[in-house]
């Protein structure tokens, strides 16, 4: 009893739970780490890459540097020899990126998966296990690569000493970006039925991966910009924490074993999205019950996406203010008068009234930025989504802020945007909302819920979110903003 | 023990597993029986915590299947469908990785997987990769791993498919020894002379429903009918054979010989005798014709195809 009384107990019972977790784990880790060293299929490309490729990049660099002092380019060199260590720690981990995507679907095929999930092993320490298994050969090869790159150079004719901050800067990239290859195969193979899947896949993490690499590149060839890198890796940390996150909430026994086969089904697909669209009613119902009883609801479950959107949002529009301190508009050498500004709106005004396409045009603008925002919010776990939807609020708030620096009357510009904005910001926000659920359900799945099937049932609400509020609203706020802001702002000046 | 109460599971729209309602008491073997695709591996694996029911419960070792997987995976041995060992590691690392996921004490850990090894005829071949073992070889290990634990209950996929002869007999006196040393054990199974030989009880799963359940005796009691006696005579039974049926059901006769059904053999055999002796027929041989449990199996699913080809309602699990 005493130990149930004791003040550290609960934090005690949590340290012993990690430390029993991570054992466990570290089981898994070491076989699975034994049992890659001893497949030569695996080993001797890591190999070559690690040991062979190395010394070649740096007989390449030696060329290098010969032709640049011939060519009286030395000045450039310190710019440039920090390329090839990224290239050079890159290559072994999209090679070695075959053990992570083999983790669960390779045991998967070798039926050597099920007596492993009839262990008393937790969900955790096995996804925990076999990630680390996953991570431990690509990190080692590429830290070893580099090594003997850096080294060749170090200790070699060229003599080169590097910063030692650039050294750190070139290891933690070349650690973040393993770790976001490794942890997203990892995610692919445990959703996957087949190697050969995973490894088609795994295209979606080396691709953008290598892009990446290009335009680090392009940084790190411009010393003074090279603290932009610092921000990419803290970037990738972050897609690394949503991946792990994503991975050990999709990882179960159920999928690895009840899936068997990666079948597009297009009749589930569309039977699932048009039951969640049309809610709990039946076939006929009528406008105002959906709204109620499907419309709503989908809304209601936009609680916490909403809520990091206006969180965002608001940052983006501090952000916004704050930038014009630095970044100031020459405002006091626009001398625009009132007069002036008062006959470019009412031009505006005639033109709107006398083309309607024009309401149309505002309209569509932001469906399109909408539309943009949701598909790119699909791909990046919703994060794209939330940027360009804080883009708008950052202007905003960087405008208003000039108009306070250069001591303008700030009520015309409010009055430019207060009409229609009242309508059009809730609507950005709400679409906002629901592309950022998109983007991130399928990193944290309903429980009980495949993420496939959450996926869809969130598309489906994004759709109806989009045509039951979205549209109405931009639409509304298309016509105040092309028939009633410009008069608003008209009377505001003509005071 | 094993319980599971209208245990049922669904993938989608397939209904795999359907109110599978059993009680599997310690010390005794239940088979399971069906053909491929019926729900034997399904349940199996909702009985060790890997998929989770649909509805209805399950508790194998005094665990809920749901609740407290750990627990139950940490009681159950498996030995699964497909055993597929890491054909990279040899026999001794094999089991020592699955002893310390097991948790086994060192001095364990270091005993128990030789010991097994040993037992089952293995011992040879420890420097071998797993990847070298027959069929027969890796099926015997991976029956080594689902005892290594010493579990309370056992789960048995066809434990001996792929052996020789000789190594299915070690495997069943195995699990002979593990029944006297009161193990709950279920046996999953197309090889009905091996269930025969060693289930207790013995269950008949189609379309994810047991669709029959019990002893054999009682099996076949329900399903082809009391027992078939078989009698031949020396000289001839002369008309006899019909003046036998106010005693027992005859099923067919010639001149030196008959069959009946009796459903109280015990009884009715001796009186027989008795009256064909006192007839003066020389009796040379009474014996039950055996009846297999291939014989009742069939029975059983042409019963249960009638069923559904009637749309008759089907029997009651138990």
């Amino acid at each position: 009893m005493a130990s149930l009384s004791h003040p550290y107990a609960d934090s005690l019972a949590r340290r012993a739970a990690f430390s029993r977790t991570l054992s466990n784990a570290l089981i898994v880790t070491r076989r699975e780490v034994r049992d890659s060293f001893r497949d030569w299929r695996i080993m001797s490309p890591i190999f070559l890459l690690t040991l062979v490729f190395p010394l070649l990049a740096n007989a390449m660099t030696d060329l290098f540097i010969t032709f640049f002092e011939e060519n009286g380019a030395e000045p450039l060199l310190p710019a440039l020899l920090p390329l090839l260590p990224m290239i050079v720690g890159f290559f072994p981990v999209s090679i070695s990126l075959v053990i992570a995507l083999e983790t669960f679907v390779g045991e998967k095929e070798r039926l050597s998966l099920e007596p492993l999930l009839a262990t008393p092993l937790t969900n955790t320490e096995l996804y925990l296990g076999k990630s680390f298994a996953a991570m431990l050969p690509p990190l080692l090869a590429s830290y070893i690569g580099i090594a003997i790159y850096v080294g060749g150079l170090v200790f070699g004719d060229t003599q080169w000493r590097p910063p030692l901050v650039l050294v750190v800067q070139i290891l933690v990239l070349t650690t973040v970006q393993a770790l976001v290859m490794v942890t997203g195969a990892v995610v692919i193979s445990s959703q996957t039925t087949s190697t050969r899947a995973a490894n088609l896949l795994a295209s979606f993490i080396i691709i953008p991966m290598s892009m990446l690499v290009i335009l680090e590149s392009i940084i790190m060839v411009q010393p003074h910009r090279r603290y932009v890198l610092w921000f990419l890796a803290l970037g990738l940390l972050v897609t690394v924490a949503l991946l792990v996150r994503m991975g050990a909430r999709l990882f179960n026994r159920e999928e690895l074993l009840g899936r068997s086969l990666d079948q597009l089904n297009l009749r589930w697909i569309g039977r699932t999205f048009m039951q969640q669209f049309r809610g709990p009613q039946l076939r006929r119902t009528t406008p105002g019950a959906w709204y109620r009883t499907s419309v709503m609801p989908a809304v209601r479950a936009l609680a916490r996406p909403a809520t990091v959107t206006v969180l965002c949002a608001a940052t983006a529009f501090a952000g916004g203010w704050l930038a014009a301190d630095r970044w100031p508009l020459p405002l006091d050498r626009v001398a625009v008068d009132d007069a002036t500004l008062v006959e470019n709106l009412q031009a505006w005004f005639e033109l709107g009234r006398s083309n309607p396409g024009l309401i149309l045009a505002a309209i569509g603008q932001n469906l399109r930025a909408l539309a943009l925002a949701t598909m790119l919010g699909v791909f990046t776990f919703g994060v794209l989504s939330l940027i360009v939807v804080m883009l708008p609020f950052g202007l905003l708030g960087y405008i208003l802020a000039q108009v306070a620096a250069a001591g303008l009357d700030p009520l015309p510009f409010l009055a430019g945007i207060a009409p229609h904005g009242v309508v059009e910001i809730p609507a950005i926000l709400l679409a906002g909302a629901a592309a950022l659920r998109l983007g991130s359900i399928i990193t944290h799945p309903p429980a009980e819920m495949p993420a496939g099937e959450a996926w869809v049932r969130a598309l489906a609400d994004t759709v109806k979110i989009g045509i039951a509020l979205v549209l109405p609203l931009i639409a509304l706020a298309g016509m105040l903003e092309v028939a009633v802001t410009p008069r608003i702002v008209e009377l505001v000046l003509a005071r | 023990m094993i319980e599971t109460h209208e245990l049922t599971k669904r993938f989608g729209d397939f209904l795999a597993v359907d109110r599978i309602s059993l009680t599997v008491q310690p010390g005794t073997i239940f088979a399971i029986l069906g053909p491929n695709g019926a729900g034997k591996t399904t349940t199996i694996r909702m009985l060790t915590s890997i998929l989770a029911p649909t509805s209805g419960w399950a508790r194998v070792a005094g665990f809920d299947v749901v609740r407290q997987p750990t627990e139950v995976r940490a009681r159950v041995g498996v030995l699964t469908e497909q055993h597929g060992l890491y054909q990279r590691m040899k026999a001794v690392e094999y089991l020592d990785f699955f002893a310390q996921l097991y948790h086994l004490p060192p001095a364990l850990r270091r005993r128990r997987p030789l010991e097994l090894l040993e037992h089952f005829g293995l011992a040879d071949a420890l420097d071998k990769r797993l990847g070298e073992f027959s069929k027969g070889m890796q099926q015997k290990l991976a029956l080594a791993r689902a005892l290594l634990h010493d579990p309370a209950v056992l789960l048995l996929d066809e434990p001996t498919s792929a052996m020789d002869p000789q190594s299915a007999r070690l495997v069943r006196e195995a699990i002979r020894d593990l029944q006297r040393a009161e193990r709950t054990i279920i046996i999953t199974t197309h090889n009905l002379t091996e269930a025969q030989m060693l289930a207790d009880r013995i269950g008949v799963i189609r379309h994810g429903r047991i669709i029959a359940a019990g002893t054999f005796s009682e099996l076949a009691q329900r399903f082809v009918g009391p027992p078939l006696m078989e009698l031949h005579v020396a000289n001839g039974l002369n008309g006899l054979a019909d003046a036998l049926r106010d005693q027992v059901q005859l099923v067919e006769h010639g001149s030196g010989w008959l069959r009946y059904r009796t459903a109280n053999p015990a009884e009715d055999n001796p009186a027989i005798l008795r009256r064909l002796l006192g007839l003066g027929v020389e009796v040379i041989t009474l014996s039950e014709v055996s009846r297999t449990l291939e014989d009742v199996y069939l029975q059983i699913v042409r019963e249960d195809e009638g069923h559904d080809s009637h749309g008759e309602p089907e029997p009651s699990v138990r």
